[in-house]
C-alpha cells in the first residue's frame, strides 16, 4: 500500500497524539458521570426508591459509555504499543484493582434488583461505590505518577523492565503529589456526576447531589490550582537533549532525555496552550456556580468544558512527552518515538473517520431518545429498569 | 528468564479467557435468536412474540453483562501480562482490537441499553432495528478479535523491522482476509448460535416437562431447531475448513492433534482413537479410518502430511538459521542499520527464523553460544504436548457431529410430527445444556495449546511474551481473579436459573387487546371467527 505516504509518518503521530487526548477526554466526559453517579450513590439516595432512580439515570447508557474505556485500551495498543505495553505491565497491581472495580460496575448495574432482599441491594450499592470511585481515584493517581516519571527501563531488546521489589512500587505510587492528582479526577469526576444527577432527577435525590456537587467541585478547582503551583516549585519535567527525528523509527533508546527544567517550560515555548489550564479553572468553576444556580443544562456543558481543560492541560504541558522514565530518561516514550508504523497509523486513521462520526451520531440519538427525567412511575412500569 | 512468570501468565490468561467464553458464545446465538423472535412480531404484531422476545431478551442480558464485565479484563491483559508481546505485535495485533472497539463494542453496548429500556419509548420497528443492531454489534465483535487470533496462528501481512525491534504491518488487506481468520470467524460464531439454540431447547424442554409455558416453549423450539440445525452443518463444515487451513500453516499443531508421529505415505489414515505416549512417540491402542486424514487435511489422495519427528527435524534447521539471523540482528542493532550489505543480505536471508533462535534463550542468555544439546532441545521445544490436544480435538469433534443429530430429531419432530416429543427426548434436551460450552472450550483449548511454544507462530515464543512481574505480582490477581471470578459465577446462575423458573412475563392487557382487535378483523372480513393460540 502507498496510499499511506501521502499523510507524512509526523504528522500521523500527531494526529494520533490528538486522538488519543480525544479518546481519555470521550472517556471522562461520558464515563466519567457514571463513575461518579456510581461514587455518589449512597450519599443521594438514602431510600431504595431513591437508589433506583440514581442508578436508572445512567442505566440506559452506561454501557455504551464505558467503550470508551475499552477503546482507550485498543487505541493504544494499536496506535501507542509501547505505552500500551509499558504502563499497564508498570502500573500492573493498580490497573487489576481499575478492572476489578471496573467489573463490579456492570454486574452491580444489572443484578442489584433482580432480587428484593436489602442486604443483597444494600451490598451492590457498595460496590457500585467501589466501581465509581476505585478507578476515579486510580486514573488521577495515575496521571500524577505520569508527570514526575515511572521507575521503568528498556532492555536492548526493547523489552520493558521494572527492577526493585513489587510492594515498596506499589506503595511508590502513593506518593503526595500523586495522590493530590487522585483528589483533583475524584473531585471532579464527583462534581461531573452531580451535574448529570441534577439534570437527570428531581426532589431529594437532586438537592443532595447538588449540594455534594458544588463542595466536589471546590475541592477540584482547588486541588487543581494546588497540583499546578506544585508543578511550578516542585517537580522536574524532561527535556530532550536534542530535537527528535519526528519521521524516525519508533525506538524509544534513540532519543536522548535528561530531567531537568520544569513542565511549565513549555507554556513560555508555546503560550497558546495555556487555554488549557484556563478552560479547566473556568468550567469547573462555572460548573459549580451552576450547580448552586440550578442551569442545569448548562452546569453540564460546564463541567464537560473543565474536564476537558484539565486533561488536555496535562497532555499538552508534557508534549512531546506521553510516559516519562524516572529511572532511565532516555526510554522514555515520546510522540515522535513510541508510535506504530507509517501504515498502521494510517489505516487506524481511516478506520477512525469512517466509525467516530457515525459513534457520535448514533450516541447522540440514543441520548435524544432517553432525554428527560428519570420518573419512579418509569422505572415501575419497565420490567427491565435496574 | 523465570519460568514461573510464564507458567502462571499463561494459566491466568488461559483462565479468564475461558472464562470470558462462557458468555459469549451465548450472546453471540441468543442476540440474533431474540432478534429472530422481534421480527416474527414486528410482522404478526402478535403478543406470544413480543413475550418471548422480552423472556428471551432477559436471560440474554443477565448473560451479556457478563460476557462485557469480563471482556474488560482481555483489553488490557495483553499489555499487563504480556507486554513484550504487546510491544513486539502491538503494529498489527492492536489495529483489530481497536478496529473491534470501533466498529462492534460501541454499535453493541450503545444499542444495549435501548433494547431494554426503549420498549415504550420507540416505534415498534425503531426497537427491532435496535435489538437487530445488538446483535450485528455483537458478530462483528467476533469478527474482529478472530482476525486478531487468526493471525497468531498464521502471522501474515507483516515483517520484522530490527531497528523498532518488532514486528510491522505490511498489507492490512492480508492480515483482514487472512484465511485462518474467515475460517475462525464462521466455526466460532456458528459454535456461538449451536450454544444458544441448544440453550434455547433445553430450556424449553424443561417447561415441557413441567407442562408450564407450552406456547412459549413450542414457539422456541421450532425457531432455535431450525436455526440451530443450520448452524450445526456450518460449524462442521467450518471447522474442516479450518483443518484445512492449519494442514499448510500450522503443520506442527495438525500433527500433534493427529499424534501422528511419523510421515506417512498419502493418503494419511485418521486415528479415531489411541493413547499417545510422547516418550516413546507413539499411539497404542490406535483404530485408524484409512484416508480420511489425507482427505480432510490435504483434500487430496496424493499430498503427504508430514509428520512429528519430520517437523521437529525441520524446526532444527530453522532454529540454526535463526541463529544465523540473530547474529546478523545485533550487528545491525548495535550499528543502528549502518552495516555492510553482507550483514543485511544474511538478515533477510534469516529473519524468518528469527523466533526460532529466541526458543534458546530458555537455555542460554546468547543463542550465538548455544551447544548442540540446547539445539536439539529447542527443536523438540517446538512439539506441543500431545495428548491434551488429541483428546480435546476428539470430544469437540464428536460433540458438534452430536449437535447436529439432536437438532435434527427436534426440527424434524417439530416441522412434521406436530411437536409431539417423548419425554426422553425433553429429559435429554434439558440434560445436554452444558454440552456446546464443553465443545466451544475444547475448541479454544485446541487452537491455542496447540499453538504452544509461540505466542504468534514461529514469530515469538510464548516465554519470551511475558511482562517484567513478580511471582506475588501474578499470585496475588491469580487469586483475585479466581475468586472473583467464581463469585460472580455463582451469582450469574443463580439468577440464571431464577428467571428462568419465574417464565415469561405475561401482559394480559395487551393480549386481550390483540384478541379482541383480531376478531374484529376476522368478522369484518367475513370468515369464520377462530381463537387465536395463544
Amino acid at each position: 500500500m502507498i496510499l499511506h505516504e501521502f499523510i507524512s509518518f509526523d504528522l500521523l503521530r500527531v494526529i494520533w497524539w490528538v486522538l488519543l487526548g480525544v479518546l481519555l477526554i470521550g472517556f471522562a466526559l461520558t464515563d466519567g458521570f457514571d463513575m461518579g453517579v456510581g461514587a455518589l450513590l449512597p450519599f443521594v439516595g438514602k431510600t431504595d426508591a431513591e437508589r433506583r432512580l440514581v442508578i436508572n439515570t445512567i442505566g440506559p447508557v452506561w454501557e455504551g459509555n464505558q467503550v470508551w474505556f475499552i477503546l482507550g485500551g485498543g487505541a493504544i495498543f494499536a496506535a501507542w504499543p509501547p505505552l500500551y505495553a509499558v504502563s499497564f505491565s508498570g502500573f500492573y497491581l493498580a490497573m487489576f484493582a481499575v478492572l476489578a472495580a471496573l467489573i463490579l460496575r456492570p454486574v452491580g448495574f444489572k443484578y442489584r434488583s433482580k432480587r428484593e432482599s436489602a442486604a443483597w441491594r444494600n451490598g451492590w450499592d457498595w460496590a457500585l461505590f467501589v466501581g465509581g470511585a476505585v478507578p476515579a481515584l486510580i486514573f488521577g493517581v495515575a496521571v500524577g505518577n505520569v508527570l514526575q516519571g515511572v521507575p521503568f527501563e528498556l532492555t536492548d531488546f526493547l523489552m520493558p523492565m521494572y527492577p526493585g521489589n513489587f510492594f515498596m512500587k506499589f506503595v511508590g505510587l502513593l506518593n503526595p503529589f500523586a495522590l493530590l492528582a487522585g483528589v483533583v479526577s475524584l473531585a471532579m469526576l464527583l462534581m461531573h456526576g452531580a451535574a448529570w444527577l441534577t439534570l437527570k432527577t428531581d426532589g431529594p435525590v437532586q438537592l443532595r447531589a447538588r449540594t455534594i456537587g458544588t463542595v466536589a467541585g471546590v475541592v477540584a478547582l482547588v486541588a487543581y490550582a494546588l497540583a499546578g503551583v506544585w508543578l511550578a516549585l516542585g517537580i522536574p519535567g524532561y527535556q530532550m537533549v536534542a530535537q527528535a527525528a519526528a519521521n524516525g523509527p519508533s525506538n524509544p533508546l534513540m532519543t536522548e532525555v535528561v530531567r531537568g527544567g520544569s513542565w511549565l517550560d513549555a507554556y513560555a515555548a508555546r503560550p497558546w496552550i495555556a487555554i488549557a489550564p484556563v478552560m479547566g479553572l473556568a468550567g469547573i468553576a462555572l460548573a459549580t456556580l451552576g450547580l448552586r444556580a440550578g442551569r442545569e443544562v448548562w452546569t453540564l456543558l460546564f463541567s464537560k468544558l473543565g474536564i476537558t481543560g484539565v486533561i488536555g492541560s496535562v497532555g499538552l504541558t508534557m508534549f512531546p512527552f506521553i510516559l516519562p522514565s524516572s529511572r532511565q530518561p532516555s526510554a522514555s516514550l515520546t510522540v515522535w518515538d513510541a508510535s506504530s508504523s507509517h501504515l498502521t497509523l494510517f489505516v487506524m486513521l481511516v478506520v477512525t473517520v469512517i466509525f467516530m462520526p457515525l459513534i457520535l451520531a448514533y450516541t447522540a440519538w440514543v441520548y435524544k431518545v432517553l432525554w428527560g427525567k428519570v420518573t419512579p412511575d418509569e422505572i415501575s412500569n419497565n420490567q427491565n429498569s435496574y | 528468564m523465570d519460568f514461573d512468570i510464564v507458567e502462571l501468565s499463561r494459566l491466568q490468561f488461559a483462565m479468564t479467557a475461558m472464562y470470558h467464553f462462557l458468555f459469549v458464545p451465548l450472546t453471540l446465538g441468543l442476540s440474533i435468536l431474540v432478534a429472530i423472535m422481534e421480527t416474527v412480531y414486528v410482522m404478526t404484531a402478535r403478543p406470544i412474540w413480543r413475550q418471548m422476545t422480552k423472556f428471551w431478551g432477559t436471560l440474554f442480558g443477565i448473560n451479556f453483562v457478563l460476557g462485557v464485565a469480563t471482556g474488560i479484563t482481555m483489553e488490557f491483559q495483553f499489555g499487563m501480562n504480556w507486554s513484550y508481546y504487546s510491544h513486539y505485535v502491538g503494529d498489527i495485533f492492536g489495529a483489530p482490537l481497536a478496529i473491534e472497539g470501533l466498529m462492534a463494542f460501541f454499535m453493541e453496548a450503545t444499542f444495549v441499553g435501548l433494547m431494554f429500556f426503549g420498549w415504550d419509548k420507540l416505534s415498534r420497528v425503531a426497537h427491532l432495528i435496535v435489538t437487530w443492531l445488538v446483535a450485528i454489534g455483537s458478530n462483528f465483535s467476533a469478527l474482529w478479535i478472530l482476525i486478531a487470533n487468526g493471525w497468531m496462528q498464521n502471522p501474515v501481512g507483516a515483517e520484522f523491522n530490527p531497528i523498532t525491534m518488532r514486528m510491522e504491518m505490511t498489507s492490512f488487506f492480508d492480515v483482514v482476509f487472512n484465511e485462518v481468520a474467515q475460517a475462525k470467524f464462521v466455526h466460532t460464531v456458528s459454535a456461538g448460535y449451536v450454544t444458544a439454540s441448544i440453550f434455547v431447547l433445553g430450556v424449553s424442554a424443561w417447561y415441557m416437562l413441567k407442562g408450564v409455558h407450552f406456547e412459549l416453549a413450542r414457539r422456541s423450539i421450532a425457531v432455535a431447531a431450525a436455526f440451530g440445525l443450520a448452524s450445526a452443518f456450518s460449524v462442521v463444515i467450518l471447522g474442516d475448513e479450518s483443518g484445512y487451513s492449519t494442514s499448510h500453516n500450522q503443520k506442527m499443531k495438525l500433527a500433534a492433534m493427529e499424534a501422528m508421529w511419523e510421515t506417512h505415505p498419502a493418503p494419511a489414515e485418521f486415528t479415531l482413537f489411541g493413547i499417545p505416549d510422547q516418550e516413546a512417540r507413539e499411539t497404542k491402542y490406535a483404530i485408524h479410518i484409512p484416508y480420511a486424514m489425507g482427505l480432510i487435511g490435504t483434500r487430496s489422495l496424493t499430498t503427504e502430511i508430514p509428520g512429528i519427528s519430520d517437523l521437529e527435524k525441520q524446526a532444527e534447521e530453522r532454529v540454526r538459521s535463526g541463529i544465523l539471523a540473530y547474529d546478523a540482528l545485533l550487528k545491525i542493532r548495535e550499528a543502528r542499520g549502518d552495516v555492510t550489505e553482507d550483514v543485511k543480505a544474511t538478515f533477510e536471508a534469516h529473519s524468518k527464523d528469527l523466533g526460532f533462535a529466541f526458543l534458546l534463550m530458555r537455555y542460554v542468555e546468547d543463542p550465538r553460544q548455544a551447544t548442540e544439546a540446547q539445539i536439539v532441545q529447542a527443536a523438540e521445544d517446538t512439539i506441543p504436548t500431545v495428548w491434551p490436544l488429541f483428546w480435546s480435538f476428539r470430544i469437540m469433534v464428536a460433540l458438534g457431529f452430536s449437535f447436529i443429530a439432536v437438532l435434527a430429531y427436534f426440527f424434524v419432530v417439530a416441522n412434521f410430527r406436530g411437536m409431539q416429543f417423548p419425554r426422553w427426548a425433553l429429559k435429554m434436551a434439558v440434560v445436554i445444556i452444558p454440552t456446546p460450552w464443553i465443545a466451544a472450550e475444547m475448541g479454544w483449548f485446541t487452537a491455542e495449546f496447540g499453538r504452544q511454544p509461540w505466542t504468534v507462530d514461529g514469530v515469538l515464543p510464548t516465554a519470551m511474551s511475558v511482562s517484567h512481574l513478580s511471582v506475588a505480582d501474578l499470585l496475588i490477581t491469580l487469586a483475585g481473579f479466581v475468586i472473583f471470578y467464581t463469585v460472580l459465577f455463582i451469582i450469574e446462575m443463580g439468577l440464571m436459573l431464577k428467571y428462568i423458573r419465574k417464565g415469561p412475563y405475561q401482559d394480559v392487557k395487551e393480549t386481550e387487546d390483540w384478541q379482541r382487535r383480531h376478531e374484529a378483523r376476522l368478522m369484518s372480513s367475513g370468515q369464520p371467527v377462530t381463537m387465536p393460540a395463544e
